[in-house]
């Protein structure tokens, strides 16, 4: 996985809340069978005024120009600023993959949806949840003045603004140490595998039926 | 100290480690898997050389993206090519690492959901996890279930552990009686509707009280099954007589002395009388209506005798916001009744509503009654092939045939659209599924989600009516 130490980029404010996984990448193109090549078609709906289909030249395509991706001052965003429980809905971590192809690295929100906020931290992606005052500054600075950016360190856990203002956020140790590293967790996993084997033979002694039945 | 809640228990007896950091290796009893977030996670252990950690933890089908006609023709009748790779993908990855998949011909092939508790492969205390946010809906039987992304997937196979942080416990309880024609759907929209689609976010909640223990297991699943739709990566109920009955006698439940021992852990797995709860919520279950649907967020929800919302009486500006959105993606006029809501189609089906239970709900409204000229479709998409000649030997398949409706085989379907099953542009459905997001059921198509017996009441009438009014 790649690592996530700092990360300065133009800001994207996309003033809307409760997005869904859907919203970010419908489900006709959850067909691939890859990780990547999702960019083109991140919140296809909202993005394009016709109906997008896989394997298209998305380039050809019209644009809907009051998507706020889709205005010349935000070409090149990295960091998408978002409202309350972005990421609601469906597992798929297509959603993360779409973000991460499109050139996303850091998304802000006052909260996030719980298993889209754990698949990010798999694809070097860092979810930041802040105050929503804070993130209503955010939004406000970022609309005023174009060309904006916030510089996010995930070592000192903070968000700066270009006028030197810094927030503090929190993030749970182990994904933090995963992330600054760009560690394999299913490498870390399996040191422990001795462990799980024990717990596994333990659990064959005590409930037996959850092992081996009906193949 | 105070006693454990379910989710307590379900984690302790599930803790392979408990790391410094405050992260946790919880131990998985049980994968379902299917076609559309697998594909990447076995790529990914083949990349890494690794192998499955235990293959019979796993359980395989492809449910999204299979066709619900002409199926006779097996993988080869999936006419999107990008689909059929999908399906065929799935099915070499199970072949290589040795995964049982019930796979498109078989009888036993359907949506994940329904064929794990139907199998007995969804068994009480398990954790359960897939690569889809319904699987919360085992929680049903007393297990921690939920869904989880694709390199969880991959982690999963690998090391049948998942790297867990422990949520906070929520308790729902809805006291009393239920009336007659409201169902475990109408119970989980109003729910939904009381606490907002992050009302559970962080939590595992815990649906308790009269009228959820009075619920078959099929009204508890539906329940669980949109815990999801209110934040909740996991919703549980109470191991109870009413589940143990549903588990005996499956093909994946255990039998003789395995039973007895099953039977006596699992009569423990509800939570402690004084065990303590974050969050408490509580309904009247004798208050609630037929819900209805009326926006583009499951929250946005209306009995079915009230009328769509005002955004001029919405104080909070982003809510106004988001009412107003909502209404001009729906098509809808602010005060209008819900059941002046006209329809262009029907959808009985998913993983929330199609189980025997539900067909049988929607098949007794329908009988001796025909659909509405109006509409341009209804059908229904049983769960599951066994469900299917379940409900074909009931006769409900020609109740549904005689009043109109149409009859297919099951999947997935018209719930996420991935399949030929979906809304034109515009077009209005009544569904039993469980997420009315824009583009959901198809480019511009406009979900309103119900209960089965709501959905088949639909389709009579053309447009929502009372349930309650044609029961007699």
């Amino acid at each position: 996985m790649r690592a996530f130490t700092q990360h300065q980029g133009i800001v994207a404010p996309m003033d809307r809340s409760n997005v869904d996984t859907d919203m970010i990448i419908p489900k006709q193109f959850l067909k691939s069978i890859k990780r990547t090549g999702f960019g083109p078609n991140l919140f296809d709906e909202l993005r394009y005024l016709d109906e997008g289909k896989p394997d298209q030249d998305s380039s050809q395509r019209p644009l809907n120009p009051d998507f706020v991706l889709n205005q010349p001052r935000y070409k090149g965003a990295s960091v998408l600023l978002a409202r309350s429980n972005f990421g609601c809905g469906s597992s798929r971590e297509h959603a993360p993959w779409a973000l991460d192809d499109y050139g996303f690295r850091v998304i802000i929100a006052p909260s996030f949806a719980d298993i889209f906020y754990n698949n990010c931290f798999k694809n070097g992606l860092l979810p930041i949840v802040l105050e929503e005052k804070i993130v209503d500054k955010l939004f406000q600075e970022a609309e005023a003045s174009e060309g904006y950016k916030l510089t996010v360190d995930l070592e000192a856990k903070t968000v700066a603004t270009p006028s030197g203002e810094s927030f503090g956020f929190d993030v749970d140790d182990f994904r933090r140490h995963c992330l600054l590293h760009g560690l394999d967790d299913i490498g870390v996993t399996l040191e422990d595998a001795e462990l799980i084997k024990s717990y596994e033979d333990q659990r064959r002694q005590t409930a037996p039926w959850l092992f081996g039945a009906g193949r | 100290m105070a006693g454990k809640t379910l989710y307590d228990k379900l984690w302790d007896d599930h803790l392979v480690k408990q790391r410094d950091d405050g992260s946790a290796l919880i131990y998985i009893d049980r994968q379902l898997l299917h076609e559309v977030t697998s594909p990447q996670a076995f790529e990914g252990l083949r990349l890494a050389n690794r192998k499955p950690w235990r293959i019979d933890a796993n359980l395989a089908t492809p449910d999204h993206n299979v066709p619900t006609t002409d199926r006779a023709k097996g993988v080869e009748g999936i006419v999107d090519p990008v689909s059929r790779i999908q399906v065929e993908t799935l099915g070499k990855n199970c072949d290589e690492f040795g995964i049982l998949e019930f796979k498109i011909m078989d009888q036993r092939q359907g949506i994940v959901h329904v064929i794990g508790p139907e199998q007995g492969a969804t068994l009480p205390g398990m954790t359960i996890v897939c690569g889809d946010s319904h699987t919360s809906t085992h929680g049903a039987f007393g297990c921690l279930a939920h869904g989880i992304g694709t390199s969880e997937v991959e982690h999963v196979l690998a090391t049948q552990c998942l790297v867990q942080q422990k949520m906070k416990n929520m308790l729902v309880t809805v006291n009393g009686q239920l009336g007659k024609g409201v169902t475990g759907k109408d119970v989980v929209l109003a729910i939904i509707g009381k606490i907002g689609t992050a009302g559970g976010t962080g939590h595992a909640i815990e649906f308790g009280g009269e009228a959820i223990q009075n619920l078959s297991m099929e009204g508890r699943m539906t329940i669980c099954n949109m815990a999801i739709e209110a934040g909740a990566r996991v919703g549980m109920v109470a191991v109870d007589g009413t589940t143990i009955d549903y588990v005996k006698g499956r093909p994946f439940s255990p039998t003789g002395d395995a039973w007895d021992a099953a039977v006596k852990y699992w009569r423990t797995l509800h939570s402690d009388l004084d065990a303590e709860f974050d969050k408490v919520v509580e309904l009247d279950g004798a208050e609630i209506m037929p819900q209805v649907s009326w926006g583009t967020s499951p929250e946005m929800v209306a009995d079915v005798t009230g009328n769509v919302p005002d955004p001029a009486k919405e104080e909070d500006p982003i809510k106004r916001e988001g009412i107003e959105r909502a209404l001009k993606y729906m098509g809808l006029q602010a005060n209008q009744a819900i059941t002046d809501i006209m329809l262009d189609r029907v959808f009985i089906g998913s993983c929330t509503n199609s189980r025997i239970e539900d067909l049988r709900e929607a098949a007794s409204v329908v009988q001796g009654r025909k659909v509405a000229k109006s509409l341009k479709q209804a059908m229904v998409v049983p769960g599951s092939g066994l469900v299917k000649s379940q409900a074909e030997a009931e006769g409900l398949d020609q109740i549904f045939i005689e009043a109109g409706l149409e009859w297919r085989d099951p999947g997935c379907s018209m719930c996420l659209a991935m399949n030929a099953d979906k809304l034109g542009q515009g077009e209005h459905c009544a569904s039993t599924s469980n997420r009315n997001f824009e583009g959901r059921q198809g480019f511009g198509g406009r979900t309103h989600l119900v209960s089965p017996a709501m959905a088949a009441a639909a389709a009579i009438a053309g447009h929502f009516v009372d349930v309650r009014e044609l029961l007699n």
